[in-house]
């Protein structure tokens, strides 16, 4: 069974590669039963759609 | 070498004449959000100013014809990027990106603090549910807060996080950037985003929140 430690690195690892089926499924389970590893779920995405806006902004040609 | 330092770059730029659409007023403001990209991911005035000399040089003197400021400023952050990874990839060769440092040490033992023994959080520092955040990104005092998270994180951590997350390279583009091996990258990503969602949480999510 994962861990809140294990979980989060892994959250990571999702953004940077491929994760195998049983590296999904473990995780799976645990956001299954994790609150706080679901809150921190959606804070990745929160800051990977702030990255981009961000790097947007910056290099927009649009921009005023 | 094709790399040239800032002092030819200006000189040459001086010495060529812009497209008319592309007026001084114009190419300052591309200059300063250039200066902002490239000194937020290579953290070094110097190495940014020279990178961006560079891009808007090759730019001005490519003889294109650009439709438009558009065209133009697309064009010129391409050139930018390139350049950026450039940088890094010389650097690294010189001195090894690590994964391991000083500042790199605070940020890991603030991130086992929010763990009990178990590795299960911490109560007090459980992820709560961020509300919102739509709104967060349409606000401007959030990007400020954003900014000011960004800039705090350790160059090394910064320098691999961005050109995975600003320059959009893959994983294995990154690693060999940096001189690092795969296993080095995951954690350092790894640690810059926790390093980011913590300062997030800290000053803008849950800033309101707490007692002053």
């Amino acid at each position: 069974m994962l861990n809140c430690k294990d979980a989060t690195r892994r959250m990571s690892e999702a953004e940077d590669r491929e994760l195998g089926l049983g590296e999904r499924l473990e995780l799976g389970m645990h956001l299954a039963l994790c609150k706080g590893c679901r809150n921190y779920q959606q804070h990745l995405q929160v800051l990977r759609d702030a990255c981009r806006g961000y790097r947007d902004e910056l290099t927009n040609p649009e921009k005023e | 070498m094709s790399y040239h330092g800032g002092f030819d770059a200006r000189a040459t730029e001086a010495a060529i004449a812009p497209p008319a659409s592309i007026d001084n007023a114009f190419v300052e403001q591309v200059r300063r959000d250039m200066l902002a990209f490239a000194q937020l991911q290579l953290r070094d005035a110097a190495l940014a100013e020279d990178a961006v000399q560079d891009a808007l040089t090759a730019a001005l003197t490519s003889g294109k014809d650009f439709a438009g400021r558009s065209a133009l400023k697309t064009w010129v952050f391409g050139i930018l990027r390139h350049k950026i990874v450039d940088l890094i990839r010389q650097q690294s060769r010189t001195t090894p990106v690590s994964a391991f440092g000083g500042d790199e040490d605070s940020l890991d033992q603030a991130f086992d603090a929010l763990f009990k023994e178990n590795a299960h959080w911490q109560p007090a520092h459980r992820p709560a549910a961020w509300g919102d955040p739509e709104s967060s990104l349409r606000d401007k005092h959030f990007w400020a807060v954003f900014d000011a998270c960004l800039t705090q994180l350790p160059k090394n951590t910064a320098r691999v996080f961005m050109m995975r997350e600003f320059l959009e390279l893959d994983t294995g583009e990154v690693c060999s950037a940096a001189g690092i091996s795969t296993s080095n990258c995951h954690v350092i990503l790894h640690r810059a985003r926790s390093a980011l969602r913590g300062c997030l949480e800290k000053s803008w999510f849950l800033a309101g929140e707490r007692p002053c």
